[in-house]
């Protein structure tokens, strides 16, 4: 029952975290939702590290591999539409502080 | 050299597992706001490094040497994807990365169920439903996201596809699923694995025959759904495996995506099951499109839309999916710049539709150092319109369509638009008068106070910023 106690908590954490979000974010919060789900690499690793017969590798590998491109191009990919959202410094700014190293 | 490794389940693992998911939660909370939404992603990516090394170092784990393939493979398919992608191709791109997260949920599950076959003991049922569960879902997932990717790269027709009787083939399938998760319940001693085999099989045709015929408007709406969907899959896995931080990183995403999910759909007036079960734009309403008659309309070129937008007061830009395609965001921020110099008031009005994902007009006009502050939402900025002077719609149609709000028997009446036609005038930009993915016809183009610039966004725009310099 821990488990499903857990479960609950994390339904209601998740509905109260994201409500009231500007327009402007939700394909860059979709984005980072999809790579934090890239999580399930995790039982990936755990099913090909305690895998012992020939399709099983196979699979667990496949499945780390999936995985992988999940969590580090789901967060990659939201960092750069994100990139875009950084207050650039100022032409002047950036021209007159080159001075210094 | 390693002899801090973890027991499975034990306090330590457990307690950097609780360190991982809170990261995840503090980074989708900041994800929430422009100013922290950044440093939030990195958050969570620590978040994921934290659980990632956490497992690597479980007592026990071996296969080391396919572990870092897998790892070494996903790594480089996913960094080379990411810095190549343009950013008009997000929307595929996401759909893609949740696939392939679906995938490994259903290799995950066929795994576990083979496993668990292996050892010859009894299947315990709470450890076997979440299994079944993930198995199934991923499956869906892995299919319906890839059928989403490629209808968004325009790999098949982003129109509707269906077979006639389709409803009834998907429930018929739907049933068979049922009844065969059902029997491997049932048979919890020794489930066959043929069956799950079987199962993964009808899942997946089930996530084909579901994305086929829903047209491509609605795509940014199922993908948010499939990765809902996708996050609800790890948490079953994370129940098979007893791994608390797949239990919670999976929830949260699920139930956050729901919301998503919802408030997509809300935007558009169309219900979840709506766009589900029916396909927009599909056969019976595509009759108003490409018939040979031509209503009349004004058409002008980019020294008139110049001179209007030169003198106005204040502008309002619209954009939709066509700047995306046209890579314009650079050339409009020019006649933006060119105006604001001559004293214009330049704002944007963002259709929470616009585009092939809410905020995907966003990320493209900040590419472009468009300040945030001009970013009106479309509540914002429908009451600004009436004491608008110019409206300039670049590449966007139906998120304008006046139809949504006169006509009661268009497709997408009462979905809410950007109220452009009640600007003093408006300039559309676009390369003809072919409908939007809605297949429909847009009204606003006949309008009296309405003048089409038929040329590529990104042209138009260009020479409208030197007519204006030149002015």
């Amino acid at each position: 029952m821990t488990e499903i106690t857990i479960f609950v908590l994390a339904v209601f954490v998740g509905f109260e975290v994201i409500s009231k979000v500007p327009t402007t974010l939700h394909t860059p919060l979709m984005s980072q939702t999809n790579a934090i789900h890239g999580i399930v690499m995790l039982a990936g690793l755990i099913v090909l590290g305690y895998a012992d017969d020939g399709l099983e590798y196979v699979i667990g590998t496949i499945a780390v591999a999936f995985g992988a491109i999940n969590i580090v191009g789901g967060f990659m990919v939201t960092d750069r539409m994100l990139g875009m959202f950084a207050k650039k410094p100022k032409p002047k700014a950036s021209s007159d502080g080159k001075g210094g190293a | 050299m390693v002899e801090a490794v973890f027991q499975p389940g034990g306090d330590a693992a457990t307690a950097l597992y609780i360190v991982a998911f809170s990261l995840f939660i503090i980074g989708i909370k900041q994800g929430t706001h422009p100013t922290t939404a950044k440093r939030g992603n990195l958050i969570a990516a620590v978040g994921m490094a934290v659980a990632i090394v956490t497992t690597l170092l479980l007592d026990g784990m071996g296969n080391w040497g396919l572990i870092f393939l897998g790892l070494g493979i996903g790594t480089a398919v996913g960094v080379i994807a990411s810095i190549r992608v343009q950013m008009t191709e997000m929307p595929q791109m996401v759909a893609l990365y949740n696939g392939v997260g679906g995938g490994a949920v259903a290799l995950i599950a066929w795994s576990e169920i083979r496993h668990g076959i292996s050892l010859g003991e009894d299947f315990p049922l709470d450890e076997l439903i979440p299994v079944i569960f993930a198995g199934v879902v991923g499956s869906v997932s892995f299919w319906g996201s890839n059928i989403a990717f490629a209808k968004l790269q325009d790999l098949i027709p982003t129109r509707p596809i269906a077979a006639p009787g389709q409803q009834v083939i998907n429930a018929v399938l739907l049933l068979a699923i049922v009844v065969i998760c059902v029997i491997l319940a049932v048979d919890h001693e020794s489930p066959s694995q043929g069956l799950f085999i079987l199962l993964l099989v009808l899942a997946a045709i089930l996530g084909n025959l579901v994305v086929l015929p829903i047209g491509g408007a609605d795509m940014p709406v199922v993908i948010s759904l499939l990765n809902a969907f996708t996050g609800l899959s790890a948490a079953a896995a994370g129940f098979a495996l007893d791994n608390v931080a797949l239990i919670v990183a999976g929830t949260l995403v699920g139930s956050s995506g729901t919301i998503l999910t919802l408030e997509m759909a809300t935007a558009m007036n169309r219900s979840v099951s709506n766009i589900l079960f029916s396909g927009f734009g599909g056969a019976p309403s595509g009759g108003g499109g490409g018939t040979g008659e031509e209503k009349p309309h004004v058409s002008i070129g980019a020294q008139d839309a110049a001179i209007k937008l030169a003198y106005a007061d204040s502008v309002v830009i619209v954009p939709g999916y066509g700047l995306a395609v046209a890579q314009a965001q650079h050339a409009i921020k020019e006649v933006a710049d060119e105006l604001e110099k001559r004293g214009v008031t330049v704002n944007y009005a963002i259709h929470p539709v616009a585009g092939r994902m809410p905020g995907h007009m966003n990320v493209l006009l900040a590419e472009a150092d468009v300040a945030y502050e001009n970013l009106k939402e479309m509540e914002e900025i429908n009451p600004e319109m009436s004491r608008t002077d110019v409206a300039v719609v670049v590449g966007a149609n139906d998120v304008t369509n006046p139809a949504a709000k006169n006509d009661p028997d268009s497709p997408i009446a009462g979905m809410p638009i950007i109220e452009v036609s009640e600007a003093q005038e408006v300039i559309v930009i676009k390369r003809s008068l072919s409908p939007g993915f809605a297949g429909i016809d847009n009204d606003l183009f006949y309008e009296p106070n309405t003048s089409m610039l038929f040329a590529d966004a990104k042209a138009a725009a260009a020479e409208i910023a030197s007519e204006i310099g030149n002015l």
